[in-house]
């Protein structure tokens, strides 16, 4: 018996509680009135955050890197023994911190958001299905659990993508998301078989003490790090799975902010981070990692530039940043993407409250071309997405600037191609976040009509929480340059093992982050020129714009080129199947069963003419029959 | 009594077969032949007490009394099953103011 | 001996087919006590003294008094129920007289048994059926109560007026 971390045990009640509250609201939706269901399930995520606080805490106090709690023995079948286990370590402690405090504060602001939804007790039942299903995928000591969690956050994301179900384009946008996610899912299923069989196990850290025997570059390990990338790339919106992500902020508000931005898209950074020890092993596989992270991030944050829905530039800005997270995956710096994770979770998060603070008070308007002047009108909501802004473009000293800093550093280390290209992707990042800024906060109001006013205190104070966590947040992880310690890189490192990285000089890390900082600068500076002095408003759906920006404008045409090469193939295929296979073949062949069970029954009742003379002496015509079969015999 | 059980040694166990197989499809023959149900019933005794008397024989000629005892059970069955059928009868004659057999023709589909 | 046995052999079968021809439910209670008592003969002859007091007890004393009440109760005395059609009467003859052919032939296959040696014959005395019973067969025997007390209540059950 290993020793074990005092208390660990209550390690469960982490994901229960949401559980719990699930249950609590899903069955009782009926009676819940008001705001109880929003009460019932903030709480139970706070006590969940506060469990997941004091776990910290104690693993910290005991000296132990980690600790697994076995809940149950879930699949035994001959030399096959699958618990159902948690795993409490580093790496997922830090995620379960995100999960239940980032997830808090968004069931909190909810309150307010949802206030007067019809569905509102069903809402926060899926949120807390949603954050339970995410605590399960991160706290799983072995793939299946993960893969519990993993298909739970699927079928959350759609439920709550298709909140608002009666709205068809909803609807079709859940439905996007929910196949685009299958696709990953399978290569995750193979995956984790292909994994069985290699390995005899799937618990991680039988599967890691065996992996470490092979060779890297072993054929077979490239083919399952390759699978699971399939997962994650699906999750995690990715080139060339990443349409789904802005259709799905066709759900509202607070769940894009939790469920695509915050945790669920990053479920599959995270399962590149656990499984680093594979990937370390899969030098091919680390390479198309950075192909894919870098392609996303520019391509994601190019259609950005174009795009005039508030919520569709936040989107296209999380498909760029979880590139860039790919990119650090597959530079081998594990740490530094889970950090960007981080960081990335609260300032997204806080942008997405403000954008759902800002939609809330211009009644639903998503259009930024229709907003403008509401600095004065909201001024928590304005100097909290400034604070967002500044963040997510990496200016010092917001938390945005620390991750998103270090990632380009490992990038420079590793190919100066790969810096040149996504310091490219951040100055874009840098132009439409400002543009966006600038659009809806500054100039003069241009809906007529609309009398914007700030939001109620539920939903400003989390913002204000997260504003404080996105500026303040990077000082999580100093760099030495800065007189740090890098302390959340180090915390990490016995979780998530790291590709030693070359020593970078000091002269080149400060000359890389002058660059960076100039160029940011200048890219503000215009902005500020483009749309406040000389406040061009973007063009509208009719007019006629240049051929790049039409491409742009129209998202390079993914989703039309998708429909083309697959949708109407498909299509084509199950009309053939529906017309010729079902409709000619397999309904008659089923109605004909019925029909001749039914003639045949028709026949055979004339032998139960009901008379009971007729019955006896068919017993006895039986009985005498069977006797003398047994006597020729 | 010694004059008594020696029909065992001069009768042979044939004789107890045959009669018991004669008397069995009589029985038969009668359930199959009457239409009043309590006729039936009474030929089903015996039927019964065909079988009784085969294994009455057959438990003499093997002079194992364990026979003789699964006889006075089969009596205490038959006993149960009169009880019941005759309250059936009864109920029958109050439903359909009738013993007749044929007039329980609704046992079909 | 043997013409006891032939006797009482032939007082049974004939009151067994009178059970089946005569039409009288009343007359059809007699002939089959007839029948029954003839069967006690045939039980001391094969000195089961014991069965043979409990089949006169138990047939003839319980079971036919109940035939008997059932006829009086429903007023049954006459032949009230005609025969069943010509056809199917002689189509019943025929087969009852099959299925004796047939066991019969069943029987003639069988090894033929004779009494074992050394003979005992107080085998169906009430001593020995009740040291068998209460010591092989106590169980069942305890058993059989739990059968009789279901078959009262179904009884009373069926008997009820409004079930």
């Amino acid at each position: 018996m290993v020793e074990q971390v005092p208390y660990i045990n209550f390690a469960w009640l982490v994901p229960a509680l949401p559980l719990l509250g699930f249950l609590i609201t899903g069955l009782a939706y009926k009676r819940l009135k008001h705001n109880q269901a929003g009460i019932i399930a903030s709480t139970m995520v706070v006590l969940s955050f506060l469990v997941s606080a004091a776990l910290f805490f104690v693993l910290q106090s005991s000296g132990k890197d980690s600790a697994t709690v076995t809940l149950f023995n879930w699949i035994v079948i001959g030399n096959m023994n699958i618990p159902f286990a948690l795993l409490i370590d580093h790496l997922s402690l830090t995620m379960m911190l995100i999960i239940t405090g980032v997830g808090a504060l968004i069931h909190i602001y909810s309150i307010g958001y949802m206030h007067g939804d019809d569905r509102v007790n069903s809402f926060f039942a899926q949120m807390n299905l949603f954050t339970f299903s995410m605590l399960l995928l991160v706290m799983g000591a072995n793939y299946l659990v993960l893969f519990i969690g993993w298909e739970g956050v699927g079928l959350c994301s759609y439920l709550l993508i298709g909140f608002w179900f009666k709205n068809p384009a909803f609807n079709y946008a859940a439905r996007k998301a929910f196949v685009m996610n299958r696709i990953g899912d399978l290569g995750f299923i193979l995956g984790i078989i292909l994994l069985f069989l290699t390995f005899k196990s799937v618990t991680f850290s039988e599967v890691f003490s065996h992996a470490a025997k092979l060779q890297p570059g072993a054929p077979v390990i490239t083919l399952i790090t390759l699978f699971l990338l399939i997962g994650a790339v699906g999750k995690s919106a990715q080139i060339p799975l990443f349409t789904w992500l802005p259709d799905a902020m066709a759900g509202p508000t607070p769940v894009s902010a939790l469920i695509h931005a915050a945790t669920m898209v990053t479920a599959g950074i995270y399962m590149i981070a656990r499984s680093s020890i594979l990937y370390n092993l899969a030098p091919i596989t680390l390479n198309v990692i950075i192909v894919i992270g870098l392609a996303t991030a520019l391509l994601a944050a190019i259609i950005g530039l174009k795009q005039n829905d508030i919520k569709k530039v936040l989107a296209y800005s999380t498909v760029s940043q979880l590139g860039y997270m790919f990119i650090a995956l597959g530079l081998g710096a594990y740490s530094t993407a889970v950090f960007h994770v981080t960081t990335h979770a609260f300032f997204k998060a806080l942008l997405f409250l403000g954008a759902g603070s800002v939609i809330h008070a211009m009644g639903g308007e998503q259009d930024i071309r229709k907003m403008g002047g509401l600095r004065k009108k909201m001024p928590y909501t304005y100097f909290t997405f400034l604070a967002g802004t500044l963040a997510i473009s990496g200016i010092p000293p917001f938390s945005g600037f620390f991750s998103k800093d270090l990632i380009l550093a490992k990038a420079y280390e590793h190919n100066i191609l790969i810096y040149i290209l996504a310091l490219g992707g951040a100055l874009i990042t840098c132009f439409y976040m400002f543009r966006l800024l600038y659009l809806v906060f500054s100039g003069e109001q241009r809906l007529p009509g609309v009398h914007p006013h700030e939001s109620p205190r539920v939903m400003t104070i989390p913002l204000v929480i997260l504003s404080i966590l996105a500026v303040f947040g990077g000082f999580l992880n100093i760099p030495s340059l800065l007189g740090g310690d890098s302390k959340f890189t180090t915390f990490l490192q016995c979780a998530v093992i790291s590709k030693v990285p070359e020593e970078i000089s000091r002269y080149t890390e400060i000359a890389l982050i002058v660059i960076s900082l100039i160029l940011l600068i200048r890219v503000i500076i215009f902005v500020y020129w483009r749309y406040v002095k000389k406040a061009l408003i973007p063009a509208g759906e009719t007019e006629t714009k240049p051929f790049f920006s039409r491409l742009v404008y129209n998202k390079f045409y993914i989703d039309e080129i998708y429909i083309a090469l697959f949708e109407k193939h498909f299509g084509y295929l199950s009309d053939f199947f529906f017309h010729k296979i079902e409709n000619t073949v397999l309904d008659p062949v089923v109605d004909e069963i019925g029909a001749a069970t039914s003639r045949f029954g028709t026949m055979v009742r004339r032998l139960q003419p009901g008379n009971m003379s007729f019955y006896l002496f068919a017993m006895v015509a039986g009985i005498l029959l069977f006797i003398v079969f047994i006597l020729i015999i | 009594m010694k004059e008594v059980s020696s029909a065992i040694q001069l009768i042979p166990l044939d004789n107890y077969i045959m009669l018991s197989v004669a008397l069995f499809s009589i029985g038969l023959m009668g359930v199959l032949f009457r239409r009043n149900i309590i006729v039936v019933l009474m030929c089903l005794e015996l039927m019964f007490n065909s079988v009784n008397l085969l294994i009455t024989a057959f438990s003499a000629y093997h002079s194992d009394p364990s026979g003789q005892v699964f006889v006075f059970f089969i009596m205490i069955v038959a006993a149960a099953e009169v009880a019941v059928g005759l309250s059936i009868v009864v109920m029958m004659k109050r439903n359909v103011e009738s013993v007749d057999i044929n007039l329980l023709n609704r046992l079909r589909w | 001996m043997v013409f006891l046995f032939y006797m009482l052999s032939a007082i049974m079968i004939i009151s067994a087919l009178l059970i089946v021809f005569n039409r009288n439910p009343i007359n059809n209670v007699i002939f089959l006590i007839v029948c029954f008592i003839a069967m006690a003969g045939h039980y001391i002859l094969l000195n089961a003294q014991f069965l043979a007091v409990v089949h006169i007890i138990v047939y003839t004393g319980a079971i036919m008094v109940l035939f008997l009440f059932v006829i009086m109760l429903l007023n049954l005395n006459k032949a009230i129920i005609p025969h069943k059609s010509r056809a199917t009467r002689i189509l019943a003859v025929i087969t009852g007289g099959i299925f004796f052919l047939v066991l019969l032939a069943a029987t003639r296959q069988t090894i033929e048994i004779h009494p074992r040696y050394p003979f005992t014959s107080d085998i169906g005395l009430v001593k020995e059926v009740g040291q068998t019973l209460f010591h092989e067969f106590l169980l069942p025997f305890e058993m059989s109560s739990a059968l009789f007390i279901a078959a009262m209540v179904g009884a009373i059950m069926f008997g009820k007026k409004d079930v």
